[in-house]
């Protein structure tokens, strides 16, 4: 598995520990169960990438994992809501409504830019050219 | 060091399961959509460090701690995760397994590593000056 060969032996000890957690009693999913399925190494190392962080703290570490996690449940839940709802999936072309038209996801428009087809694309060139081609 | 692109993506296993519990029953989650949300979890993590870094440096701390994540929340807008983190955060307190134990020794490991690092590169720069006076 890919723990075997990736995984550090005392993280693998690590997580044998977390998923051994018994489930809560009501019916809760696990990711608000207290404890977290996103390895906190996998995010620090993606922490550590940013730049001018020296070093990070334990629980700073385990409240930005747990932080994704909410986030991604976030996304998800809002992105479904919004227009996936109505096809009972849930597309890319929500996630990119969704990050356009709630100021909380306007971060993401960089890495979920709306899609439009080749066609249109290709008349907006058209468009733009017709412009400059005025100017002279 | 540079890391490999992969190394900065969540695992998809996990990120499919969050997704899939968030979500009503049955629902269908393109792979498509799965993928773009595990990249966009990837982006928050940097945004969410780049902004609680902000509040270390003000604070003139090099390490980031607890109340800088939990600022940063409130900075990007995200204040409905304030109450859930809080609430893990005292959660694992009430904890102290070998969870938290075997972690922070992993994070002394890493930060002794670290040290040697910096130890090293001195004496690399120390022979290239040596080698130009000649």
């Amino acid at each position: 598995s890919l723990f075997k060969t990736k995984v550090p032996p005392v993280w693998r000890r690590v997580f044998r520990k977390m998923s051994q957690n018994t489930p809560d009693k009501d019916d809760q999913t696990s990711s608000n169960k207290k404890n977290i399925s996103l390895p906190m190494s996998r995010v620090r190392l993606i922490m550590k990438s940013s730049p001018d962080v020296s070093s990070i703290n334990q629980d700073a570490l385990f409240l930005t994992t747990k932080a994704t996690e909410l986030f991604v449940q976030h996304l998800a839940l809002a992105s479904f809501n919004g227009s996936g709802k109505e096809t009972n999936t849930l597309s890319y072309s929500d996630l990119a409504q969704t990050a356009e038209e709630k100021e909380v996801f306007h971060f993401l428009t960089d890495i979920l830019p709306k899609k439009i087809l080749a066609r249109d694309y290709l008349q907006s060139l058209d468009q733009m050219q017709d412009d400059d081609d005025a100017d002279f | 060091m540079a890391e490999r692109p992969e190394d900065l993506n969540l695992p998809n296993a996990v990120i499919t399961r969050i997704i899939k519990e968030a979500l009503p029953d049955g629902v269908n989650v393109s792979k498509e959509a799965r993928r773009a949300i595990s990249q966009a979890a990837s982006v928050f993590v940097l945004y969410a460090t780049s902004c609680a870094n902000n509040f270390a440096l003000k604070a003139k701390r090099k390490t980031l701690n607890a109340g800088d994540v939990l600022a940063a929340m409130e900075e990007m807008e995200f204040e409905r995760f304030l109450e859930p983190l809080r609430e893990a955060l005292e959660d694992k307190e009430k904890k102290p397994d070998s969870v938290n134990e075997k972690s922070r020794e992993e994070e002394e490991e890493e930060e002794e590593e670290e040290e040697e690092r910096m130890e090293e590169e001195p004496e690399v720069e120390a022979e290239n000056d040596a080698e130009d006076e000649e």
